[in-house]
């Protein structure tokens, strides 16, 4: 019985320093933000909260980089008050979202997992004043519950890369085309054009397969195609990891690749090693997918952007192996 | 001497029957839809070497890895009675260990390679013993204890660099990879040779196969008789931890880069796979490495001869599984006793009939 009543009375003493220990975080929040007020003298309702929900930055070189642009440009010199929150899990992203909307932040940004089931808690965010930007993809809810969507079109990314193969006047075009997860939005846009082009046989396709980004199964792809001794001059690899793979088995097989090769390769994503791998002409095209919307979302907020369509295509390049420089290296290139 | 001659599946070549008879059924196979598939020719590479090209290397190179982990996933069937899920997950972690050191400092020297190898040895070994002391101590089930290696892998994969696929050049890196110059031979083939040596004069010279068989057929039998069972299990997934981290650090070699979400990705099924063809019994106990070895280029060769028929790659796993299931029931012990009934049948028939000839006349 005695040792009942300690038990309790230690489960409430730890409860209630837990308490303490969480009163005192808020309180000292609190006490930090009215510094940072008297700090920026000029914005009288203190630093602008900004709630980020996204995809956690090891999923890939381009979610890496876009984790660092927004915490880049939503930074506190900017008058900005960030919080995050990064998962895979579509359900783990709406709680955050709700989390966020229950603090009280001024906007909500989301690039969200699923395209689906996002309805309530955006109408919930609405109700509260909450104003919502989408950015890198688009959720399936009614254009009114959202300020803007700030994406990449893929279609876009294919089209340009397709122009500029085409551009390039081959006598015939023979192309092992190297597909990402089937399904992808990456893989979708970026298969459109060519197919357009394989369909009014402009081009014609060796062969069409997915490695699904796996560098290694991409190798074995244009290996069985050297096999197979069909003649090809063209690799259209949807990511550079892809192209990578494709390279190393034609490096394997003594065909030459890029500028005055035998091979033409294209890359997309614009990763800086694959952007070096055009630099030394060995590759020829490389079609960039901009992680950089915090730039654009943050010049909507303060005004200096007005919204005219709800949704903002951000501008992409392609390189050519020609006519790329270092410093298109160091503005555009993903990682190190 | 009769009975000899008239079974030979008993007699004859016993647990590789199955995997080398898939293998002849592969290349016949090949050989009638395309008599030079298994063509090889002499060519010179970008690097000015001249090396070897064909279908036939394309399988032989490609299913390196796959033998080197099907080596190591053996000892750990047969020790445990169970299979390690992790070594995909295992071999991203060994991989990006492995360049961690390469991309410390500027250049890359033939010295740097062989610490950065070591590291990423002793990495996957202390992944390994965590492993081996979930299964052998704490007497979880293999596939249980590993799940949480083969969940959590490439998350640690992916801290070790930051970087979502770093990049390694280097001539030395690429020699192992593909090719040493002067030598026309894919590099990971040579690996796999050493490796399987190594697996046997270990064998020859010490007396781990008989001490993890006994382990494997009846643990407790085994420590009664003074072999420590639970040093055997762990020193298993040590042992297969070497395996993972040389097949993670030729993975990355290949290539010169590590994508940590997508290197041997899948690689867990295939090892297992590569075991169970190889006729070895998954439930623990006698083994044999080569079948496992054979069992990796059974799959590797179906893998290209789908690729060679250009059926699509979202197809060919469905092609895979049609063709495994085959070949797992065909050597299922059920199947077996069947067939050996029918052949016993078979001979009482003949008999009878001889004994029948031999009356009339």
């Amino acid at each position: 019985m005695k040792r009942a009543k300690t038990l309790v009375l230690a489960v409430v003493l730890v409860l209630s320093l837990v308490l303490c220990a969480c009163a005192k975080d808020s309180g000292d929040k609190k006490g930090s933000s009215g510094n940072d007020n008297a700090g920026t003298t000029n914005t009288s309702s203190g630093p602008i909260k900004v709630g980020v929900v996204n995809n956690p930055p090891s999923e890939s070189g381009y979610r890496e980089a876009n984790v660092k642009d927004m915490e880049a440009v939503f930074s506190k010199a900017n008058g900005y008050d960030l919080k995050t929150a990064y998962s895979l899990k579509n359900d783990d992203q709406l709680q955050a979202a709700q989390g966020f909307i229950t603090e009280g932040v001024d906007y909500l940004l989301i690039s969200a997992a699923e395209t689906t089931g996002w309805d309530d808690v955006l109408k919930k965010a609405k109700e509260a004043g909450i104003k919502v930007f989408l950015f890198d993809r688009m959720i399936d809810v009614d254009e009114s519950l959202y300020e803007a969507a700030v994406v990449s079109d893929m279609a876009k990314e294919g089209e340009t890369a397709v122009k500029w193969l085409l551009d390039q006047n081959l006598s015939e075009y023979n192309v092992i085309h190297i597909q990402g997860a089937m399904g992808s939005d990456a893989q979708i846009g970026r298969t459109g054009a060519l197919d357009e082009q394989f369909a009014s046989k402009k081009m014609n396709k060796v062969v069409q397969q997915t490695a699904t980004w796996d560098e290694a199964e991409a190798k074995k792809i244009v290996e069985s195609v050297i096999n197979s001794k069909a003649s090809f001059n063209v690799i259209y690899a949807e990511n550079d990891g892809m192209a990578k793979g494709a390279v190393a088995a034609l490096d394997d097989a003594g065909i030459t690749h890029g500028v005055d090769g035998q091979v033409i390769v294209m890359g997309f994503d614009c990763n800086k090693w694959a952007l070096r791998e055009l630099l030394a002409g060995k590759w020829n095209y490389d079609g960039q997918c901009s992680p950089f919307q915090a730039q654009i979302i943050s010049d909507i907020i303060q005004g200096k952007k007005t919204v005219t369509s709800k949704k903002i295509i951000n501008e992409e390049k392609g390189f050519d192996a020609k006519s790329l420089t270092q410093a298109d290296i160091d503005n555009y290139g993903l990682g190190e | 001497m009769i009975n000899k001659l008239k079974n030979p599946f008993r007699n004859g070549l016993g647990q590789l029957t199955i995997p080398l008879i898939a293998i002849i059924i592969l290349v016949v196979f090949n050989l009638i839809r395309d008599p030079s598939f298994f063509g090889i020719e002499i060519i010179q590479n970008n690097d000015g070497n001249n090396v070897l090209s064909g279908n036939l290397i394309s399988i032989i190179n490609g299913a390196s890895e796959l033998a080197i982990l099907a080596m190591g996933m053996t000892l750990v069937t047969a020790a445990c009675g169970g299979q390690d899920i992790s070594v995909g997950a295992a071999a991203a972690i060994a991989g990006s260990a492995f360049v961690k050191i390469l991309k410390s400092g500027d250049s890359i020297s033939g010295g740097k390679v062989l610490l950065a190898f070591l590291f990423a040895c002793v990495v996957a070994m202390l992944f390994g013993a965590f492993n081996g002391t979930l299964v052998a101590v704490f007497k979880i089930q293999p596939m249980i204890a590993t799940l949480i290696l083969y969940t959590c892998g490439r998350s640690i994969a992916y801290w070790i660099n930051g970087g979502a696929t770093p990049t390694v050049t280097s001539p030395i890196i690429n020699a192992i990879g593909s090719f040493i110059p002067g030598i026309p031979v894919p590099t990971p083939v040579l690996i796999v040779v050493i490796v399987g040596v190594i697996f046997k004069l270990v064998f020859r010279l010490t007396s781990l196969e008989i001490f993890t068989q006994s382990v494997g057929i009846n643990g407790s039998a085994a420590r009664l008789n003074g072999i420590n069972s639970t040093f055997i299990k762990l020193l298993s997934f040590i042992i297969l931890g070497v395996c993972v981290a040389i097949s993670g650090s030729i993975g990355v070699s290949r290539l010169g880069l590590i994508n940590h979400e997508t290197l041997l990705l899948d690689v867990e099924m295939d090892t297992i796979l590569a075991v169970a063809i190889g006729g070895n019994n998954l439930g623990g106990g006698k083994f044999k490495v080569g079948g496992s070895i054979i069992g990796a280029y059974v799959i590797q060769m179906l893998t290209i001869t789908l690729y060679a028929m250009k059926v699509s790659s979202t197809d060919v796993k469905a092609y895979k599984a049609i063709v495994i299931v085959l070949l797992v029931v065909i050597g299922s012990p059920v199947v077996k006793a069947k067939f050996e009934k029918y052949m016993s049948q078979l001979r009482a028939k003949k008999a009878a009939v001889n004994t029948k000839g031999a009356d009339q006349s």
